[in-house]
């Protein structure tokens, strides 16, 4: 909302010499919040000049310019910039004839732009200054030609100071009005908020014109066959018609600085009043022609399929709940949102009816959303506008005609005024006190509910208090208490830290999430946060369960139609960012994310038709069907490495990323987590065949597989511009943060020396080493103490196809020193499970 | 003898280094060095003599033992010395076997905001991103018509009949806190919301927020400005000052916008606005099936995005969503 400040102050004081900086402050401490300042952004010496004579001159270029002579100051003065009275500027327009009234810019003057006016040569003479068209001067985008001041209905002196004549010298501040304060979508509201902010004497301009009856009634029927939630669409339709307009009178100057200073157009006479009358009292007001009209209106829900043609020339098929204008010939107006072209105001339209109505919100919300309408005044209708106004800016319009446009107002109109009768809230004594936390006295709240508007009644207990028409927001206590809150004044509220019962902390899982962020940063990982939007082909690839089609979701306004769905796999995000960094000459990285990612399971359908009411708790069984119409967001963290992780420097050979470096990353988040993963030879669709690892946890019922690490398929990398080895991990968090925080039964520290031996098994190729372990420890007994691959073998001395595992064991007993024969039985009796299990012999 | 002494004292001297002293040690205080082979003699010295000529002997191999340790010492030391010398490398090119790497400051500023509120008694709430509509509005007292409902950019989730949307705020949280756990409650939630803003240098469509919520009897907005003050002054210092202005939002009546000022940030001392709080909507409680008449509350939420700007001078939203390494390379662990 746009505020002229010579508007605001019609209706409530303004401090002398006060800047729009001062009025927005004061505007922001009620809670209107400031936005910008808009000014003409002009200055002078901009004056009324009069052309005395001119002289056509054709052009090489094809043009006519004219020469004219200009008197700027009365004879024998000087004029504005110091130079002689009369002003010779040359003019390329041919809008107007000797003895006409124009606005000269002089030199010195600067128009928006900013575009400074100096004399200046051109087609062979001096041009003194510039003749200024509606559209330089900022006033609209009239460029037709020169502004004649004629066309405007003024005849000033020459010399006279064209600014403020125009109105060129206001200034408006913008607020942002949130969506409970309709009534501060006008010049009377934001007067009042004004008045409430500074104390300043406020005017009330709903006060200042009479809404007089008709005496020849206009047919009107307020026909709703389908009120939208019990309420019927139209609660007040006020007309009112006035005969004999003349179509060609303009609309004075200072109604169009104004409306333009608002951010609305000069259109005509007939439409800058209804505009006009709009800002000032927050009524949207519909002008039809009245000649057009063809018998009396109904105001009634569109029948399914119908059509109207609206003003801005669009053919729009109307839904059944769509409140219409109608008139005998159908359609002519969508309610509150747009009117019809078959009644529009015209160039040759004199007689006018005059529409204020009050339409229900809700309806024309969803009208304008539905039909991408919105307008001035579906704005306002959706924020509620004062149904008391609407007869009071029938009659402000007729008067505001009748005295601009020569017309006069016929006595036709009409009344339909169902507004109901505002119930009183019931205020209790010390409420606001107790929800605000300062001691209002009784007098504070009754001055500052008065001022508002409100009606108040005392009684034992409390007050009675009835919201002014302008404020359908004010409908509890609560609302009341905000009143009295912020007109006593926010910063008056005293600051008091409560105390919060004794708290638990963070849960385990946010500490080891934390945890396990600190862990992969610590070693050598930088966290990233990548947007969830993906391609269907990326969570097809990387998502979980594996497949060819990953159940996912998508979103269904995306802002980016290459990637409307949610990912199911953080990784894709992260090959982005690699990407982007490798793009940037950052190419040895390391990036790890933590988040939610989005895994709904195929064959459910989510969410529901049917959303619950507000303001009453759902019942169990709702709210377990609430919950499980989300689909499951468990929490990820992936790791991708690609480059170097050591790069090469004096002494040290550069350490190249690989599938080592994932699967390390896998273990110090286990490790962060406190919960072991193991990891298992695997097959992941988006990954190296070869070079792959399941990663499993143990879970009372056995295993569960929690993700995968290793590297990607290098045509992957390839598609993905990235280097042909992008080491990768994943692991749901959620799944390896169930397992954690058993309390753990400590081993006591054998002291006892240990016995080390070295086993070197020979089996086939492909055997994993990880199986041929865990089964030494089982195999080997509660006297194996510890037990790690230490070397790899093939060549000479191994049979072709088989390879040599060398463990390094170590064997000890609890309470005695172990010999070597109990450590070889011990080593023997593994050796004898892994041949049987393996076909594993002893290397000689 | 002190013929004997002096040759031995000069040998020692004369040693540079342990082997040298290696040799002198064989000669001069070895077996058949000539001090030795005296003291082989002092069988054959007369009884009367023996204590005299003991005792000059035994002087003067006291002395030799004394020079010898002297210089081995010496040379023990210089030794290692210069073997450290020798072992010296240039430390600024040393090679590094590790990278560093880093937190987002995102995270960790949410990480901090959550631990002053734990330090007050205060615990961490947790929701999904992806909400029924229910919690992420009718319950938050946004009617499905209302113009604050359109107001917020939503991303919905396809279909659009199953009500399911991308979460536009931290405060369903609010709502779980209230339906999960028993009052009083005094939650703080973190964490990731959505709206469909492109992404500039000032909006992005993904960010982040911090929401808090009490619920308690005779919770007052004093207690809310009273938290929001402990709340800035432990995250930015003891200048740190709040103001509430009167503002909207369904989800609080009464409401406020937070401004926050601080002599430090960038541009100077300012007032900035950094998000809303009030009294919980009576609607809300409701919702939560808590009795507004028994109970109140109060609600904040602010953005992490915005602190991080206006705290940390980052300029461009870019830098935070682009997902550049050398852009939490900068915060390392801490912010």
């Amino acid at each position: 909302m746009r505020v002229p400040l010579s508007w605001l102050a019609e209706f409530v004081d303004l401090a002398p010499g006060i800047t729009p900086e001062d009025v927005h402050a004061a505007l922001v401490s009620v809670g209107l919040e400031e936005e910008e300042i808009h000014r003409f952004e002009l200055t002078g010496p901009i004056v009324v000049g009069q052309v005395l004579e001119f002289v056509g001159e054709e052009q090489t270029n094809g043009k006519t310019i004219n020469w004219c002579q200009v008197r700027v100051a009365a004879d024998g003065e000087l004029a504005a910039d110091g130079g002689p009275a009369v002003h010779g500027i040359v003019c390329g327009a041919h809008n107007f004839v000797v003895g006409d009234k124009v606005v000269v810019t002089l030199p010195g003057a600067v128009l928006p732009g900013p575009f400074p006016i100096a004399p200046r040569k051109t087609y062979g003479h001096v041009s003194d200054g510039m003749i200024a068209s509606a559209r330089e001067l900022g006033l609209g985008d009239e460029h037709d030609g020169i502004l004649v001041l004629g066309s405007l209905g003024l005849d000033p002196e020459i010399g006279t100071d064209a600014i403020s004549l125009l109105g060129l010298d206001d200034t408006a501040v913008e607020i942002n009005v949130t969506p409970d304060r309709g009534y501060a979508f006008s010049i009377r509201g934001v007067a009042r908020e004004y008045a409430h902010a500074t104390g300043a004497a406020f005017r009330d301009p709903a006060l200042s014109v009479t809404a007089d009856a008709s005496t020849v009634a206009f047919p009107v029927t307020i026909a709703d066959q389908a009120p939208i939630r019990g309420r019927v669409g139209a609660s007040v339709f006020v007309t009112r018609a006035v005969r004999g307009v003349d179509p060609t009178r303009p609309s004075p100057a200072w109604l169009i600085a104004r409306l333009k200073l608002a951010g609305i157009r000069s259109i005509s006479l007939i439409v800058d009043v209804t505009n006009y009358v709009m800002i000032e009292l927050g009524q949207p007001i519909h002008g039809y022609d009245l000649d057009k009209l063809a018998g009396g209106i109904t105001v009634r829900r569109a029948e399914p399929g119908e059509k109207l043609v609206t003003l801005d020339d669009v053919t729009r098929i109307l839904n059944a709940e769509d409140l219409l204008i109608t008139d005998e010939s159908g359609p002519i107006g969508l309610a509150g949102v747009m009117g019809g072209q078959s009644t529009e105001i015209g160039s040759a339209t004199t007689n006018v009816l005059i529409e204020a109505a009050n339409f229900d919100p809700v309806s024309i919300a969803r009208t304008a959303r539905r039909h991408k309408l919105p307008s001035e005044a579906s704005r306002r209708f959706e924020r509620g506008v004062d149904p008391a106004v609407a007869a009071v800016a029938a009659a402000r319009v007729v008067q505001l005609l009748v005295e601009l446009s020569g017309g006069e107002a016929d006595g036709l109109g009409s009344l339909h005024d169902a507004t109901p009768d505002a119930e009183p809230i019931f205020l209790p004594t010390g409420f606001i006190s107790g929800l605000i936390g300062l001691d209002y006295t009784r007098e504070e709240v009754r001055t500052s509910l008065a001022e508002i508007g409100a009606s108040i009644e005392e009684t034992e207990i409390g007050l009675n208090v009835t919201a002014p028409s302008w404020r359908p927001d004010l409908t509890d206590k609560w609302t009341l208490a905000e009143e009295v809150a912020r007109i006593v004044g926010y910063d008056r509220i005293p600051s008091v830290l409560p105390v919060a019962p004794p708290g638990r902390s963070l849960t385990h899982a946010q500490t080891l999430r934390r945890q396990v962020a600190q862990t992969l940063a610590a070693t050598g990982h930088t966290e990233v946060l990548a947007y969830p939007f993906v391609a269907e082909k990326s969570n097809n690839l990387f998502g979980l369960p594996i497949g060819p089609a990953v159940p996912q979701i998508r979103v269904a306004n995306p802002l980016d139609g290459e990637a409307p769905f949610l990912r199911t796999s953080i990784l894709p995000g992260l090959l982005q960012i690699a990407h982007r960094n490798r793009s940037r000459g950052l190419t040895d990285l390391a990036v790890f994310e933590l988040g939610l990612v989005f895994r709904p399971v195929a064959g459910i359908r989510y969410g529901g038709s049917v959303v619950p009411p507000g303001a009453v708790r759902p019942s169990a069984q709702l709210e377990a069907e609430l919950n499980a119409g989300i689909p499951p967001q468990p929490l990820s963290v992936a790791v991708v490495l690609t480059g170097s992780v050591v790069r090469h420097q004096p002494g040290q050979p550069a350490v190249a990323a690989s599938w080592q470096h994932a699967l390390a990353a896998v273990q110090q988040v286990a490790l962060a987590a406190g919960v072991p993963i193991t990891v298992r030879q695997g097959s992941h669709q988006a990954m190296h065949p070869g070079r792959t690892a399941e990663l499993f946890v143990t879970t009372d019922a056995g295993t569960t597989s929690v993700g995968y690490a290793g590297e990607l398929l290098p045509s992957i990398a390839r598609d993905a511009d990235l280097p042909a080895v992008v080491a990768v991990a994943e692991i749901d968090l959620t799944a390896v943060f169930a397992e954690a925080g058993a309390e753990l039964r400590a081993t006591p520290i054998a002291t006892m020396p240990a016995a080390t031996q070295d086993l070197s098994l020979v089996v086939d190729a492909g055997v994993p080493a990880g199986d041929v372990l865990r089964t030494l420890l089982e195999g080997c007994g509660p006297l194996l103490d510890h037990a790690e691959l230490v070397d790899d073998y093939r060549g000479t001395g191994v049979p072709s196809g088989r390879k040599s595992l060398t463990f390094a064991l170590r064997f000890r007993a609890p309470e005695r020193t172990l010999t070597a024969a109990e450590a070889s039985d011990a080593k023997l009796a593994g050796v004898a499970v892994a041949a049987a299990r393996f076909g594993a012999t002893l290397r000689e | 003898m002190s013929a004997a002494v002096d040759a031995a004292l000069a040998a020692i001297d004369a040693a540079n280094d342990s082997a040298a002293l290696k040799t002198v040690r064989t000669e001069h205080t070895g077996e058949a060095s000539p001090l030795a082979r005296l003291n082989a003699l002092m069988r054959s010295v007369p009884g009367n003599q023996k204590a005299a000529a003991g005792k000059l002997l035994g002087q003067a191999r006291g002395a030799v033992a004394q020079a010898f340790a002297a210089r081995e010492a010496a040379i023990t030391e210089a030794e290692a010395t210069a073997q450290l010398a020798a072992e010296t490398i240039d430390v600024t090119a040393a090679a590094s076997t590790w990278k560093p790497g880093a937190r987002h400051p995102l995270t960790l500023l949410q990480e901090r905001v959550a631990d002053v509120f734990v330090g007050m008694g205060w615990e961490v709430a947790e929701g999904p991103e992806l909400e029924s509509e229910w919690f992420n509005f009718d319950a938050l007292n946004f009617d499905e018509d209302h113009p604050a409902r359109a107001m917020q950019d939503t991303f919905f989730i396809d279909p659009p009949e199953a009500h399911l949307v991308l979460r536009t705020h931290t405060s369903p949280v609010q709502l779980r806190a209230l339906l999960s756990r028993e009052l009083p409650v005094y939650v703080v939630a973190p964490g990731r919301v959505f709206r469909t803003d492109e992404l500039d240098a000032t909006h992005t469509p993904v960010f982040h927020q911090i929401e808090g919520i009490a619920v308690d009897k005779g919770l007052t907005m004093a207690h809310l400005r009273g938290t929001l003050d402990h709340f800035v002054q432990a995250m930015f210092g003891p200048e740190a000052k709040v103001r509430l202005r009167p503002n909207y939002f369904p989800f609080t009546e009464p409401s406020a916008e937070l401004d926050l000022w601080h002599p430090t940030f960038k541009d100077g001392a300012r007032w900035i606005e950094w998000g809303g709080c009030g009294m919980v909507n009576a609607n809300v409680l409701r919702s939560a099936g808590i009795d507004p008449e028994v109970y109140s509350g109060f609600a904040f939420g602010v953005g992490v995005e915005r602190a991080l700007m206006f705290r940390n001078d980052v300029k461009d939203m870019h830098d935070m969503v682009e997902g550049d390494v050398r852009f939490s390379q900068q915060y390392g662990m801490t912010v």
